[in-house]
């Protein structure tokens, strides 16, 4: 169970964050939609602490931190809990494919090495990389880089999973193998928080769609509600700019 | 206008060759305390410690503002009037203290420069997957900035090597205080310091095929 209570965010006295409740059950797959600018990335950011938030409840599974007085190692716990995956891939560039995932798994979790190597191929062979274990990410292409970014995330076992537009930075010829990759994911029931701009895929994965504007949540449902019969104004807009 | 006596130049090499192992050491006993002192601050520089900060700021812009020779003689000459624990410090000991504090100085803006060089998005990924910072530098940081700070370090390491001729100053016979006694007896000055000058380059001149190495090593990383 993840639940968000009252999380607020500003940069620089402008509020980026205001006031944010969302409470996601056990296997839903969220995606969150909206003009650029309204927080969306800043909200996963905060739920893995890489932006500090100002203020809220955060509670993914067993952690539960108050944002306002977060402790070092209340921060760990809860990062420990949810897995990352970046716009622009963010792998060690130091470490092989293979190495980026077992990275986590030995030095975080403390597995013995041997296992997490044959985790490490396992996942690797789920993403269709299992050539590519011994590459650098240098001389992979956006695609490739862009899923064993997703396999690094998926190897931790993590209760939730953050994609922060993850297939923003790809060219167009990429966009394919990466959404493939998260449907097989979500055929597991993995809970998943997803920022996108791939309505398409937004519409077909979600089952629940949020639309943020100016900091808040100002409307989410099923997918076809949101698409087919969207009730606020700014969200009509913004679906209007979209098909137009 | 003379000719050089070539045959005294001849005898001398083994001489002064002797004391390469001195000049050698120095460097490297300083370049390892260097290393780690000048790791420490560049750490310290990047997360800037606010009980700290200010004085490691302090210490590397003192060394990097004066003169080595300046910070030897203050070390070896001047601080023992001062502090008396310093009175039995010898030459040698001395002359690796001043290089290593002198280079550390250096060094740390080479290495913090390097640190802050590695994709901000690496710093968050190591964080996403919840590393301590102590991890985050150890495994994911710092053997990047490695790789690319090592040639600089390197020059470092030669001019330390040319550096530890300023030992002489403090009273060391190493190599140019050797050459320095041998052409005080012979009147010979041109041909012994000129043979010292000769085995210094030769010395640098290995180091750099070393480093050239090095940098074709460093520049196919992580390329396979």
């Amino acid at each position: 169970m993840i639940s968000i209570r009252g999380l607020t965010k500003s940069f620089n006295g402008t509020a980026v964050l205001d006031g944010i409740d969302l409470d996601i059950a056990p296997g839903e797959r969220v995606v969150i939609i909206g003009p650029s600018g309204t927080g969306k990335s800043t909200l996963l950011r905060c739920l893995n602490f890489l932006d500090h938030p100002d203020a809220g409840r955060i509670t993914i599974g067993e952690v539960t931190l108050d944002a306002a007085r977060a402790t070092r190692a209340e921060i760990l716990a809860l990062r420990r809990r949810s897995a990352f995956v970046f716009q622009n891939y963010a792998l060690f560039a130091n470490k092989t494919a293979k190495e980026n995932i077992m990275e986590a798994l030995v030095t975080v979790q403390g597995r013995p090495k041997a296992e997490a190597e044959a985790r490490a191929l396992e996942v690797l062979a789920e993403t269709g990389l299992a050539d590519k274990a011994d590459s650098y990410p240098a001389s992979l292409s956006g695609g490739q880089q862009q899923r064993v970014g997703i396999g690094r995330a998926m190897a931790i076992g993590a209760e939730l999973m953050l994609f922060d537009e993850p297939t923003s930075a790809l060219d167009p010829e990429w966009v394919g193998e990466v959404l493939d990759l998260m449907r097989r994911v979500a055929a597991r029931h993995q809970t998943m928080l997803i920022v996108t701009h791939e309505m398409q895929f937004a519409r077909e994965i979600a089952d629940r769609v949020i639309f943020m504007h100016g900091g808040k949540i100002v409307e989410e449902g099923a997918p076809e509600q949101i698409f087919g019969a969207p009730k606020d104004e700014r969200l009509q807009r913004f679906l209007k700019r979209l098909t137009h | 206008m003379r000719g050089l006596d070539l045959d005294y130049m001849l005898g001398l090499v083994p001489v002064i060759l002797g004391y390469v192992p001195l000049t050698l050491g120095m460097a490297a006993a300083g370049m390892v305390l260097a290393l780690i002192l000048a790791s420490l601050l560049a750490v310290e520089r990047v997360f800037r410690l606010p009980w700290l900060d200010w004085a490691v700021v302090l210490f590397i812009s003192f060394f990097r503002g004066t003169p080595l020779l300046v910070q030897l003689f203050l070390f070896y000459y001047g601080l023992p009037q001062v502090l008396s624990v310093l009175t039995s410090i010898d030459g040698v000991t001395a002359a690796i203290m001043g290089l290593t504090l002198h280079f550390s100085a250096y060094m740390a803006e080479t290495i913090r420069a390097a640190i802050l060089g590695v994709d901000r998005s690496q710093w968050e990924a190591a964080q996403s997957i919840g590393m301590t910072q102590l991890q985050m530098m150890r495994r994911i940081i710092l053997p990047q900035a490695a790789r690319v700070a090592a040639p600089t370090l390197v020059n470092y390491f030669i001019d330390m090597i040319k550096g530890t001729s300023l030992a002489f100053t403090l009273g060391v016979t190493e190599m140019m205080g050797a050459a320095q006694k041998e052409a005080a007896g012979s009147f010979l000055y041109f041909e012994a310091f000129l043979v010292v000058a000769l085995i210094y380059w030769a010395m640098v001149e290995l180091l750099s095929q070393g480093q050239k190495r090095l940098e074709t090593y460093l520049n196919k990383a992580y390329a396979r």
